[in-house]
């Protein structure tokens, strides 16, 4: 490797010395990110981080002028993991703006299709990627003393899940070797067979349309469906039970482990499944049938829900330059003036926005990515919140639990937690889990949070089934509305994509797209600081972070840090490399692929 | 006998003259890395079937790509550069992503993967691919947007975007004589991809011979047939009957669907384990495999104009052939008459005893 970097300038310290440890690319992700921070190894912890992803492809530039229909198309091309969640949010903001709701039941089977894809996405990043920093090898590598102890700890869960040791379990993990890493990435392809059922293909969906599916809606599409969903109920129960032993371990053995990744509460959810009974896309009734949406849109500051409103979370959002490779837009069109509420729309809102790219040297110092730094504005404090979406999951469970208004017997949010029921299945009883409000924004309850997001996934599932049956046999299998494009209209999609917030806004003029902006979490996370010297999530969040890896400088692997990144899941092309101060070069020896042993 | 400690069928295994090979997988390209989450999905062969041996005759495999290693930053780089100084012999490149312009800006960058430790700056994801390219054994392109270029290159775009072809020339060849193999899909279909690594890698073990390409550097047993020709709805269209309305399971060509130009088997073999698809589902064939794709597709949602020539020729046979083959099938339909409880025997044998 030796790969020599001019170190970064050291910045003022009171502290011990700075090291520049820099990972290009961060793997185990989708998408380029790289992260470049400064540790101070006498104090361990990290001092400094910066964020940047090295592609910019320019979505908001060739769309303009593209009929507007073939937006879900083209935007579903963004994301390699969630192209269906952007799919689905351009069809959101595409029925609004030509004013057409689709029939029950195709909203019923995009909801199954988006359930799909959480429980095969967070399947596969939790067991295949996110895991393996949790994994014997990585562990051993890392921590050896916390392997050695983990041989010893018995899981709580074992009668459950199948695995005597914590060690046990974490050998299961080691990449490709270990038995539930391939019994995990073989259910991330049945829950993928779960989709393609719905939505056509995977990654990319080919039945989705405004105004509802091509899907044809018969009795086998949902047989076909139901028998796999049963298959994943069964596989969730014996999963909880093995993450919240590691997970619970890893406090135990590593005293204060909860400030690994920890950042201020600011957790945004812009809500998922709509509810075709209440949902008719009208801007003017947003407020009312998002609060019906199965999984409550919310803000979360400092564990208190903010809003659970949609027009509120609209309006309200910036987008701000600051570090990106951009000219601002200040004299570029305002192509948005109010709402269809008559409430004023800001120059920097998405429907707004003008993207100017302007491609530059990376400088730490001033610009360095290229991505944006999305906020929201706090009108009681006039604060521009830099909210992250803690991967999704978190974000989502905490804005349900508190809102309290999900109840649709397989699932409840109680005000303070959400409880979930996942009925008898082959081999196992029925189940109840309950995810309850934790006492952090860290990298652990991220994570933890995934795994019951999974079974709120197939819960809900179960549910849209049912539904979907109740139309079918009703003989309702009519799964598209027709529609005429506008000349002029403007429109906006809320969604939860896999690891958060989605929202896709458009306006169209003479038929066509005349301006064209979607904003995925990625963008929320992994932004760099704005204009006003905020820095992003993960740079905020391992900014904080202590350093528990055993390795010195010559052998860090930054196992913490990996693992605070990961706990957003992010979603870009992102990079990471490792530099160390003073020029020196790190010395590695070959390590074996996927841990696999030669 | 104990002389002959080797069963028998050993005889039939044999080593590959290569014991190892490496992949060196790029997704820096302008994509979204769907192609890798694609190729995850894949059971025929899968990955793991590979990586762990489970196909006889090949080379042991190692496999770098961001999406799956355990490895991250340098640790990971590590690879890219001993491919550079010619210490990784021998690899396959496979490519994801468009290849940006970057000859059409004063600095930065559109595309990078990894940093220059002279410059402190990104290294452009084309200056990788001039790197490592000649060094390779196979150059693979993975998706529509490293093959043609894609959405990343449609009209309108600022990055200049084109495919892998278009950047080292449609007539490159590698060191071992092979042209650049596309596989295109948006994404990639999970087992065309593999199965085009399966057939690279027998050829590698001297178990098959030169990969058939056609001229668009495609497969020939992939991408030989249309999507029409292997789409259960052809029937339909055979018949002149067109669906009117999405959610029909009538031949949806009116809709949009460009299934009977373009080169695809997705239909044939759905989309993984024989389920999903595009048209044979619902969904209107976008031509996402093509090297014209998306701008001679778009707007997606109209009626090719091609298709209207054709779908109102085959109107005028279809509904005549409808018509009889719905007179037989009402015969088809309907038991011979013999088939009775009456206290005869009406079908045709005469009884001599009973």
């Amino acid at each position: 490797m030796s790969t020599i970097t001019t170190p970064l300038r050291d910045s003022s310290s009171k502290s011990g010395k700075l090291v520049d440890m820099n990972w290009d690319p961060i793997t185990r992700i989708v998408g380029s990110l790289g992260i470049f921070t400064k540790i101070d190894f006498d104090n361990r912890r990290v001092a400094e981080c910066y964020s940047t992803s090295s592609i910019f492809r320019g979505y908001s530039i060739f769309m303009k002028g593209k009929d507007p229909r073939d937006a879900h198309f083209i935007t579903s091309r963004i994301c390699g993991i969630c192209g269906d969640n952007h799919a689905t949010c351009a069809t959101y903001a595409q029925n609004m703006a030509f004013g057409v709701r689709p029939p029950n039941i195709a909203e019923w089977i995009v909801n199954l299709g988006e359930a799909a894809e959480y429980m095969f996405d967070h399947n596969i990043f939790q067991d295949n990627l996110v895991g393996v920093d949790f994994c014997e090898q990585m562990v051993k590598e890392t921590n050896p003393a916390v392997l050695a102890k983990a041989e010893k700890k018995l899981a709580a869960g074992s009668n459950l899940h199948g695995y005597r040791t914590i060690a046990d379990i974490m050998r299961a993990l080691n990449p490709f070797t270990g038995a539930f890493y391939r019994e995990a990435l073989q259910m991330s392809r049945m829950t993928r067979e779960m989709f393609c059922l719905m939505e056509g293909r995977h990654v990319h969906p080919s039945t989705l349309y405004p105004g509802g599916v091509g899907t044809v809606a018969t009795v086998q599409l949902f047989t076909d469906y139901i028998v796999r969903l049963m298959k994943y109920v069964e596989f969730m129960k014996k999963v909880v039970p093995l993450h919240d032993d590691l997970f619970n371990f890893f406090y135990e053995a590593l005293p204060g482990y909860e400030e690994v990744g920890k950042r201020r509460i600011l957790l945004a959810c812009w809500g998922s499944f709509n509810n075709p009974y209440e949902c008719d896309y009208q801007y003017k009734n947003m407020t009312h049938w998002g609060r019906k949406m199965y999984v409550t849109p919310g803000i979360v500051v400092d564990g208190k829900l903010v809003t659970t409103d949609l027009v509120d979370i609209n309006l309200n959002i910036r987008i701000l330059l600051g570090s990106s490779y951009y000219d601002g837009w200040e004299n570029s069109e305002t192509f948005v003036r109010t709402d269809p509420l008559g409430n004023p729309v800001d120059k920097n809102h998405p429907w707004n926005q003008t993207t100017i790219p302007k491609p530059q040297k990376r400088n730490f110092k001033d610009k360095y990515t290229w991505v944006m730094s999305p906020r929201w504005l706090d009108k009681r404090t006039g604060d521009h919140l830099a909210l992250d979406t803690g991967g999704g999951p978190i974000a989502r469970l905490w804005a349900t639990a508190l809102a309290g208004l999900v109840d649709i017997g397989y699932i409840k949010a109680t005000g303070n937690s959400v409880k979930m029921y996942l009925p008898k299945t082959m081999s196992l009883p029925e189940v109840e889990f309950e995810w309850k409000v934790p006492k952090w924004s860290n990298a652990i309850e991220r994570d933890r949070a995934r795994t019951y997001f999974q079974v709120y996934a197939a819960c809900a599932a179960l549910y849209f089934a049912e539904q979907a049956l109740a139309e079918l046999h009703k003989g309702n299998t009519k799964t598209w509305s027709d529609f005429k494009v506008p000349q002029d209209a403007i429109g906006c999609g809320f969604h939860e994509a896999v690891r958060g917030v989605l929202s896709h806004h458009v306006v169209i003029r003479d038929g066509k797209i005349a301006n064209y902006h979607p904003y995925p979490p990625t963008p929320w996370n992994a932004n760099p600081r704005d204009i006003y010297g905020t820095p992003g999530p993960y740079e905020d969040a391992v900014q904080n972070t202590p350093i528990f890896e055993d390795n010195g400088p010559d052998k860090f692997k930054g196992i913490d840090i990996m693992r605070t990144v990961r706990s957003f899941d992010p979603c870009l092309p992102c990079g990471v490399h490792m530099y160390l101060g003073d020029g020196k070069t790190l010395e590695t020896h070959h390590s074996p692929m996927f841990g696999l042993q030669p | 006998m104990a002389a002959d400690a080797v069963p028998y069928g050993r005889v039939t295994q044999k080593k590959s003259p290569v014991s190892d090979i490496h992949i060196i997988w790029m997704t820096a390209g302008l994509g979204c890395d769907g192609d890798s989450v694609s190729i995850t999905a894949a059971e025929q062969p899968s990955i793991e079937d590979v990586l762990l041996g489970a196909i006889p005759g090949l080379p042991k495999v190692h496999l770098h790509n961001p999406v799956l290693a355990y490895e991250v930053g340098d640790d990971f780089m590590k690879f890219w550069y001993e491919a550079e100084a010619g210490r990784l012999n021998p690899f396959v490149l496979v490519v994801e992503g468009s290849i940006p312009n970057e000859n059409i800006k004063s600095e930065g960058y559109w595309a990078a993967m990894g940093t220059d430790s002279k410059t402190g700056q990104p290294i452009t994801t084309n200056e990788w691919i001039d790197r490592l390219a000649p060094k390779a054994l196979a150059v693979v392109a993975c998706g529509t947007c490293a093959t043609y270029g894609g959405i990343h290159a449609m009209a309108g775009n600022p990055t200049g975007a084109m495919g892998l072809a278009d950047y080292l020339g449609w007539d490159w060849k590698s060191v071992a004589g092979l042209p650049i193999v596309n596989v295109p899909g948006c994404p990639v279909q999970p087992d065309n991809f593999m199965e085009t690594l399966l057939y690279l890698l027998y050829q590698v073990a001297g178990l098959a011979p030169m990969i058939p390409l056609d001229e668009q550097l495609r497969p020939m047993w992939l991408f030989g047939q249309t999507v029409h020709e292997g789409c259960d709805r052809a029937g339909y269209y055979e018949q002149g009957d067109f669906a009117t309305e999405y959610g029909s399971l009538k031949c949806i060509v009116k809709l949009g669907c460009w299934g009977p130009v373009v080169n695809c088997n997705v239909p044939k073999r759905g989309w993984m384990a024989g389920i999903g698809g595009c048209p044979n589902v619902g969904g209107i064939c976008i031509g996402c495999t093509m090297p014209g794709f998306p701008d001679k597709f778009m707007p997606f949602m109209d009626e090719p104009p091609g298709a209207r020539v054709s779908s109102s020729t085959i109107t005028v046979y279809g509904k005549a052939i409808r018509a009889l083959r719905h007179f037989t099938n009402d015969t088809v339909n309907k038991e011979p008459k013999w088939r009775h409880p009456r206290p005869e025997l009406t079908t045709g044998y005469t009884p001599r005893n009973y």
